[in-house]
Order: structure tokens, then C-alpha cells, then sequence
């Protein structure tokens, strides 16, 4: 047995994740072709490198079949319940920054904050006939979030990509996604409600909680966290 | 893990105990459509409710209480004045808390009767009162209503009324509605710039999606309106304040609101309501002088609680939720009554919980 990082299979948040990890002295990469997920590690002994869909991490880590994983903060939350007992938090990696936030259509003059959208909500409601439509794949955190600030006569509607385009396809009339710089948002007509910041989210090392570790790995995990100056 | 044997036998000595009172044993089915359930509730069922589906009915949900079903039967065909009682699992989905029970038994009575509705609510509470009577239990008791009598009353507009009614059950946007409509709080400054454009649609981009300019300028116009109301005065918030910090043993309660009654005429009403109904639970035996009030109680639960409301705990278990819980639900008949209402009460128990703490016997 081996100690098991999982860490992005694609992307640049794969190439950021193999730059950071090669800053400090552990150089991670794929073996062979590009198309074959495999990983190789170098610069320490008795690590594993699992290559695996950022948004499969979570669910991997409090499995307890990787024992560190870097994703992002805001699948992290989304995914596992009670998160804060299911994984800690090692380091942020200062990458992959994203804001998850509710937009509408920039054209709604009259709504800049969530008391106006509760209104708009209300009335919409009582127009159409039906809640007014928020698109996300961030169901648990969205709908947290709006609970907590008492906002009423909405429902969400599952998006899992293209989701800025959704106001315009009438499929929904608000939504609820991930931005770095606001421009893809701005593309398609849509503002940020000015209160409207769900979560702040970077790329982040995590740890499995709870998860037994036989002496090889106890001693690997600490020998990779004295690398990584995090011990 | 509570013997499943032992609930069963506590849930249906319980059943009995409600049929022994006049009740008629009803049934539902665990799969109900979710379209009604999510229309009811909204987004916050998803949250606690199981959803699946099938590609001919759609989305179901595992039925998450009874009292929608029983009502929704109740409507249809249902004699008057009526009493059901049931008993069966619901189903709640749990995200955060893996102590809680995401499956458990309730056995539940429903009193539908127009007939003195006050007496309808002691005959409800005193009958679970008494049955659990053995736990040693503290009873919590409220009364929406009230809240609802006093922002009826409020010396505003009818629109300021209906955003605040719409979030009685929601005490922090209900806290920012009033902060804002007294004053306390400024307007916000967006809407403070967009209320002195003279043309508020410039520069405002493409018009995307299905709220409709129409329902834009509708929203100015009516916000420049509300701009022109004058603050709800000092006075009636702290009436509002005084009536939600009414905390007391239940005799002492109507004493404080027959009080703020004399400032705020408007709750006279529900007052007298509060009175008839501590008047009939006294006449059931019930210590009202040791019966603890709270005007504020029940705000967070469920929003189809529109009058009396009640829990009951063990107080040595806090780790625990309530045994027992119910309470007036008359605006839900309306909306599932299609033109048609009933007075309604209701509680349900958790014999699963009575059974943790001893059981009855």
C-alpha cells in the first residue's frame, strides 16, 4: 500500500497542480501517452499519484480511496455533506480562483441585491404562474445560501454546462455559477447581484479525515507534508 | 437502533388511543407527486425530502408527513366535521446531521371542523398533552396568528403588508423588511440611483430571458410608490417587537398581550382567540399557569402553521427533536381546497422518539 494523491486529470488545473507540487521538490506527471491516465511521482517514496475528474474528488476522498486530493473549494462544499468532518484543508494552492455568484439579466435595472430578487421572485411568480427559475449544478450551496438570506418563490434548475446561456434559451431567468472574471457573464447579458457572492473558491490540497493509514503511509504523508513545508 | 418491533407497538397503541376519540384511521401511499409538495413549500422541500422519478409520472416524493395527503383526501371526499388519525413512515433526507432519523414512524391526528375552532385546537393538543403525559415533557406553545393580526394592522400600505406576511415565517428577511419600511435602514444606494434616472431603461442592455420590460417598468413604478410612503412608525415597531418578545407561562402571556392589545387594536381578535383556547384547555384539565407561551414560537418551522402551534420536548434530551408537533394549518386547505376551506388542526407524535424515552406504559 502506498499513500494516494488524486489530482486533476486534465487541464490546466492539472499543469498547475504538477507546477506547484515541482516548485517544492516533488515532481508529478503522466506516464506515458497523453490519452492513458497514469501518473508517476518523483522526489518521494511510497506515493501514489490518482488521476481523476476534479469533480470526482470529493466524493473519492471521503470514500477514503485517496488519502490527499486537490480540487476545488466549492465542489468540496457542494459534494459532501458536513464537509468540515469529512476532509481538512491542508493548503490553498493560489490557483484556479473562482467566485461562485448569482447573476441575472443586466437588463433588470430594478435588481441589484437579494431583497430585490426575493421581490422580483414573488412577482413573478404571481405573473407566470410558476417560481422563478435559478440554473446552477451548485444545488446544496445555492439553495443554502438562499435560504439563509430568507429569499422565497424560486426553484433551481440542474445545469451542468452552458449555464449562461440558460436566461436567453428561456429555460431559466436567473443562474447561479462559478466566475473568475466576470466576462463570460457579461457575454451573455447577465450581472452579478451585488450581495450575490456565494463562495469564494481556489484550488486546494485536502486531506481525508477519518481514514486509517497503515506506518508506511502515516510516514509518507509526513514526509510529503515536510516537502511541501506544511508539516 | 430502536427495536422496529417496539415502535410498531407504541405506534399503534397510540392509533388506538386517537381512534378511541372518534378519529377514522386513513392510509396514503409513501410515493406522492412532487410537483404539489414542491409547489407548496418550494425549493426547501427538495432540501429535505427525497425526489425521484420515473419517465410516465415524473417526479415523486417519498412522502415526506401525511397532513398534505390526508388534507388533499379530506377536500375530495371528505364528510364534515372529520377526524383522521394515521401512522406510517415519512421520509426526510438528511445533509448535515447524521444523527437525525432520515426514516421514521409518526402517528398523526387531523381535526377538520368549523365549529369553534379554538376548541379544536385544545381538544388536539390536550389529546397528545395527556397521551404523552408519562415522559415528563415540556409542552411549547404559540400562535402565528398573532404576528399575522399585528402586520395586518400595521398603518402602512397594503403592499408593505403582503412582503411582510409573505415572510412571517422567514424572522430574518421579515427583520430586514421592517429595518427598511421603518427607516431604521437606509434604501439601498443602487436603488436609491435607479429611482432618480429619468429614464431608468437607458443603457440597460438587451432585454433576455421571460420577465419582460412590462415587468421591469411595473417594478419601478411600484418602488417609486413605495419611496412616497411614509416609515412605519417607531411605535408600531415596537409594538410588533414587544409581541414577538412575549415569552411566559401561558396565563401571563394573554395578560401581556391583552396589554399591547390596548396600543394595537388590530390583534384584539387574535387575543380573544389566545383566550377561548387556553379557557377550553383549562376546561380539559390542563395547568395554563405552568404551560410555557412563546409568540415567536414556530416561526421557523414549516410555513403551512397560520394560528396555534405547539412541540413538545425532553427537556433531558436536547440532543433530540420534538416528540411530538402540530398546529392550525387553515391557509393550506385553502390552497389545496380550490376555492374550498376548512379549519384545520393537526399533531403528529414520533413513537420512535416515545419509545427512546421509555415508552408509555
Amino acid at each position: 500500500m502506498s499513500l494516494k494523491l488524486g489530482v486533476p486529470s486534465k487541464g490546466r488545473l492539472m499543469e498547475k497542480t504538477f507546477e506547484w507540487f515541482g516548485k517544492r521538490g516533488i515532481e508529478l506527471g503522466r506516464a506515458g501517452s497523453d490519452r492513458e491516465y497514469a501518473g508517476y511521482v518523483q522526489g518521494i517514496d511510497n506515493v501514489d499519484l490518482i488521476l481523476l475528474s476534479a469533480g470526482e474528488i470529493p466524493r473519492e476522498l471521503a470514500a477514503g480511496r485517496i488519502h490527499l486530493g486537490v480540487t476545488g473549494t466549492d465542489l468540496v462544499r457542494e459534494k459532501l455533506g458536513q464537509w468540515d468532518n469529512r476532509v481538512e484543508e491542508i493548503a490553498e494552492l493560489g490557483f484556479g480562483h473562482a467566485d461562485l455568484v448569482l447573476a441575472v439579466p443586466g437588463a433588470w435595472v430594478d435588481v441589484n441585491t437579494l431583497d430585490d430578487l426575493d421581490a422580483v421572485a414573488s412577482a413573478f411568480r404571481a405573473t407566470h404562474g410558476f417560481r422563478l427559475r435559478i440554473a446552477t449544478k451548485y444545488h446544496r450551496l445555492v439553495r443554502e445560501f438562499l435560504r439563509e438570506n430568507g429569499v422565497a418563490d424560486y426553484q433551481l434548475v440542474d445545469s451542468q454546462g452552458a449555464t449562461e446561456g440558460t436566461v436567453k434559451n428561456e429555460t431559466a431567468e436567473a443562474i447561479a455559477d462559478i466566475t473568475s472574471t466576470g466576462d463570460t457573464l457579461r457575454a451573455n447579458h447577465l450581472k452579478i447581484l451585488e450581495d450575490g457572492l456565494i463562495l469564494r473558491s481556489q484550488a486546494t490540497l485536502f486531506r481525508a479525515r477519518r481514514v486509517p493509514l497503515s506506518d508506511t503511509d502515516r510516514s509518507a504523508l509526513a514526509e510529503l507534508l515536510k516537502s511541501l513545508s506544511l508539516d | 437502533m430502536t427495536d422496529r418491533a417496539a415502535i410498531r407497538a407504541e405506534a399503534a397503541r397510540l392509533r388506538a388511543l386517537f381512534e378511541a376519540e372518534g378519529a377514522q384511521p386513513v392510509e396514503t401511499t409513501v410515493l406522492q407527486p412532487a410537483e404539489l409538495l414542491l409547489d407548496l413549500y418550494g425549493e426547501d422541500m427538495r432540501a429535505r425530502a427525497y425526489v425521484t422519478s420515473d419517465a410516465l409520472r415524473g417526479e415523486q416524493m417519498l412522502r415526506p408527513d401525511f397532513t398534505v395527503p390526508v388534507v388533499q383526501m379530506h377536500m375530495e371526499h371528505g364528510a364534515e366535521p372529520a377526524c383522521y388519525t394515521y401512522s406510517g413512515e415519512v421520509f426526510r433526507r438528511q445533509e448535515d446531521d447524521p444523527d437525525r432519523a432520515n426514516e421514521y414512524m409518526q402517528v398523526g391526528f387531523e381535526l377538520f371542523d368549523r365549529n369553534a375552532p379554538e376548541a379544536a385546537d385544545a381538544r388536539v393538543f390536550c389529546l397528545i398533552f395527556k397521551a404523552l403525559e408519562n415522559l415528563g415533557l415540556r409542552a411549547a406553545t404559540g400562535d402565528i396568528g398573532l404576528l399575522m393580526a399585528a402586520v395586518g394592522g400595521l398603518r402602512t400600505t397594503e403592499a408593505r403588508k403582503k412582503a411582510l406576511l409573505r415572510h412571517i415565517w422567514r424572522p430574518r428577511r421579515f427583520r430586514a423588511l421592517m429595518d427598511r419600511y421603518s427607516g431604521r435602514v437606509p434604501v439601498p444606494e443602487s436603488r436609491a440611483a435607479l429611482l432618480a434616472k429619468a429614464d431608468p431603461m437607458a443603457g440597460a442592455g438587451p432585454m433576455i430571458g421571460l420577465r419582460g420590460e412590462v415587468e421591469i417598468i411595473n417594478r419601478i413604478n411600484a418602488l417609486k410608490e413605495d419611496a412616497h410612503v411614509a416609515p412605519i412608525s417607531e411605535n408600531e415597531v415596537a409594538l410588533i417587537d414587544a409581541i414577538l418578545d412575549v415569552r411566559e407561562t401561558s396565563d401571563n402571556a394573554l395578560e401581556r398581550l391583552r396589554d399591547i392589545a390596548v396600543d394595537m387594536a388590530a390583534i384584539q381578535p387574535a387575543v380573544d382567540r389566545l383566550a377561548r383556547r387556553l379557557e377550553a384547555m383549562a376546561g380539559h384539565g390542563i395547568d395554563i399557569t405552568a404551560l410555557d407561551f412563546e409568540a415567536s414560537y414556530g416561526r421557523t418551522n414549516m410555513e403551512y402553521y397560520d394560528g396555534f402551534v405547539f412541540g413538545f420536548y425532553a427537556e433531558k434530551r436536547p440532543d433530540l427533536p420534538p416528540v411530538a408537533s402540530g398546529g392550525r394549518y387553515d391557509a393550506l386547505t385553502r390552497q389545496l381546497g380550490r376555492g374550498r376551506e376548512i379549519p384545520a388542526v393537526g399533531g403528529v407524535v414520533r413513537p420512535g422518539l416515545v419509545v427512546d424515552l421509555g415508552g408509555l406504559s
